[in-house]
C-alpha cells in the first residue's frame, strides 16, 4: 500500500463572491508529523483544511494526493457535528457506511467509548452530552476508520484546560501511531506542544511556514513574531 | 346547542352499541386512508429527501410544483381521477371507478405533495446540520438519503400524521371516485355528507364524532409508538 502523502497544494485558490478567501497557496505536507496551522480570525484556515480534506470547492489550482483515498482522511469540524443517535452509534456511524461486520462495529466502539472515558454514556443521546465530551466523540469518530490522517479544526477552542490535555495526549498517542495530523488552533500553548510545521496565514495566504522549532526560536517575519507574542496582527 | 348534544348521544349509542354498519364504514374509512397514506408516504419521503440533498437544474421548480400541488382542490383531484377512470377514459378498462380502490388514487394525489413539502422542509433543515460530516465521510448519495430518513424519521412520521389528517377528513374527491355507494364505497365523510343531505343532524354529528375520535386515536397511536421507542432505545 502507497501512502496517500505527500499532499500537494498547487495555487490553490478559493474565490468566493468575488473575494479571494483563500490562496494563491502553494504547499506540500510530507507524510509524517503534525502540521499546525495558525493565524487570525477569518485568515483562512478552516478553508484550508477542508480544501485539502476535497469538501471545499476551488476556483483554482491543484490539490494532489500521492494516492487519493477519501476514506482515508477524517476531519474534526470547528463546532462538532454530532448526528442525532446515541453515543455509541454514532462511533458505529463511519464504520457502518464501509460494511464493517457488525463484531468489528461492536469492538471498535468499545475501546473508542473506553479510550475517550464515554462507556457510562454509551447508550445516551450524543447531543445531550457536554461541549467537551461531544468534541471526544467527534475525534474519536473521525479515527474509528483508522485514517491515515486527520485534519482538525480547533478542536479545544471552547474547552477548559483538563478537557485540552485530554485531547492533546488522544492526539500524541495518534500521532505516534502514525496518524498524520493537520490542525488549526489558536492556541499557541498548543500550537508548541503538538506542532513539528508550522503554517502561519495571513489574508488567506501563506504569510510563513516552516518546522514549527525553528519558526517559534526565530520568526521570520513582523507579522509572525508580533502573532506569536499575542498582539494583534492585521 | 340541542343538535349537538343530540350528535354525542347518537355517536355514544352507536359505539356502545357496536353498530354494524358504523363499523363497517369506520373500518373501510381506515382501510382506505391508511393505505393512501402508505403509498404517498413510500413517494413523498424519499422524493422530498432527495430534494433535500441534491441539487439539479429544475429542483426550484419541483419544489415550487409541489408547494403548488399542496393546493390542488380535492374535488378537482376527484373530477380528474373520475375522468380517467371512467368507461371512456384512458384507464376505464381497469373498471376502477367506484371502488375503494379509486378512492385511494384520488387520496394518494391530495396528499403525497403535503406529505412532500413538510418532508423536505424539515429533511433539509436536518441535512444542513449533517451536511459537512456526510460529505467529510463520504457518503454515497443513497447512504445520505437513508441517514437523513432515519434520523428525521420523527419529523417524517409529522409528515405523515398531516396527511393522514387530510385524507381522513377528505370528502369532495372520495365522494366524487368512490360515489358513496352502500357497503361498497361509503366511508365515515361521505357517509356524514349524506345524512346532512337528508337532515339527520344527529347521526351525521354521531358521525363526525366518531371520525374525530379515530382521528385523534391513530394520533395517539403512533405518537406513543415513537414514544415507546425513545425510552427504549435512546
Ligand atoms: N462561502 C463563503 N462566502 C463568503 N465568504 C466566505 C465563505 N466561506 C468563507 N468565507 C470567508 O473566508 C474567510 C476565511 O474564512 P475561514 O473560516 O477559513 O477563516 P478562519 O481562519 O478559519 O477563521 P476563524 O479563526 O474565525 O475560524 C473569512 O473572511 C470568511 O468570511
Ligand atoms: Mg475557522
Amino acid at each position: 500500500m502507497t501512502a496517500v502523502f505527500p499532499l500537494k497544494l498547487d495555487r490553490v485558490l478559493v474565490r468566493r463572491q468575488s473575494k479571494t478567501v483563500l490562496g494563491p497557496v502553494d504547499l506540500v505536507l510530507d507524510p509524517q508529523g503534525a502540521t499546525i496551522v495558525i493565524g487570525p480570525n477569518g485568515s483562512g484556515k478552516t478553508t484550508l483544511l477542508r480544501v485539502m480534506h476535497g469538501i471545499e470547492r476551488t476556483s483554482g489550482g491543484t490539490v494532489s494526493w500521492a494516492r487519493d483515498d477519501p476514506a482515508k482522511h477524517a476531519f474534526v469540524f470547528q463546532t462538532p457535528i454530532v448526528i442525532r443517535r446515541t453515543v455509541a452509534d454514532n462511533l458505529a456511524y463511519p464504520l457502518k457506511l464501509v460494511k464493517t461486520p457488525k463484531d468489528q462495529i461492536a469492538a471498535a466502539v468499545d475501546h473508542w467509548l473506553a479510550r475517550i472515558g464515554l462507556l457510562g454514556s454509551r447508550n445516551n443521546q450524543a447531543a445531550r452530552l457536554s461541549g467537551g465530551e461531544r468534541q471526544k466523540l467527534a475525534i474519536a469518530r473521525a479515527l474509528i476508520r483508522k485514517p491515515d490522517v486527520l485534519f482538525l479544526d480547533e478542536p479545544c477552542a471552547n474547552l477548559d484546560g483538563h478537557a485540552t490535555r485530554e485531547i492533546e495526549a488522544l492526539l500524541h498517542e495518534v500521532a505516534g501511531a502514525g496518524t498524520r495530523l493537520v490542525m488549526a488552533t489558536h492556541d499557541m500553548g498548543q500550537a508548541r506542544r503538538l506542532a513539528r510545521d508550522l503554517v502561519f496565514l495571513l489574508d488567506g495566504k501563506i504569510h510563513e511556514s516552516g518546522a514549527a522549532d525553528a519558526l517559534f526560536a526565530a520568526p521570520g517575519t513582523a507579522e509572525l513574531a508580533a502573532f506569536l507574542r499575542g498582539d494583534i496582527v492585521t | 346547542m340541542i343538535e349537538i348534544l343530540e350528535g354525542l348521544k347518537a355517536a355514544f349509542q352507536l359505539v356502545v352499541g357496536f353498530d354494524a354498519e358504523l363499523w363497517e364504514i369506520s373500518l373501510r374509512s381506515l382501510r382506505v386512508t391508511l393505505s393512501a397514506l402508505v403509498i404517498a408516504s413510500v413517494i413523498a419521503i424519499p422524493l422530498g429527501t432527495y430534494l433535500a440533498v441534491q441539487r439539479f437544474r429544475f429542483r426550484r421548480f419541483v419544489i415550487s410544483l409541489i408547494n403548488a400541488l399542496m393546493g390542488l382542490p380535492p374535488v378537482v383531484v376527484g373530477l380528474v381521477v373520475y375522468i380517467l377512470l371512467s368507461r371512456s377514459g384512458p384507464f376505464g378498462v381497469l373498471d376502477l371507478l367506484f371502488t375503494p380502490t379509486a378512492m385511494i388514487i384520488a387520496q394518494v394525489i391530495i396528499i403525497t405533495p403535503v406529505i412532500a413539502s413538510i418532508a423536505h422542509q424539515s429533511m433539509r433543515e436536518l441535512w444542513a446540520e449533517y451536511h459537512d460530516l456526510l460529505i467529510s465521510l463520504n457518503t454515497s448519495k443513497r447512504q445520505r438519503i437513508l441517514t437523513l430518513i432515519y434520523d428525521g424519521r420523527r419529523n417524517l412520521l409529522t409528515a405523515a400524521l398531516a396527511g393522514f389528517g387530510r385524507a381522513i377528513g377528505e370528502v369532495g374527491a372520495i365522494m366524487i371516485v368512490g360515489g358513496n355507494i352502500d357497503h361498497v364505497t361509503r366511508v365515515l365523510t361521505t357517509a356524514i355528507a349524506l345524512e346532512t343531505g337528508k337532515g339527520d343532524f344527529a347521526l351525521a354529528l354521531g358521525l363526525g364524532f366518531v371520525l374525530i375520535g379515530i382521528a385523534i386515536l391513530v394520533n395517539i397511536a403512533i405518537h406513543s409508538l415513537s414514544r415507546t421507542e425513545r425510552e427504549g432505545r435512546w
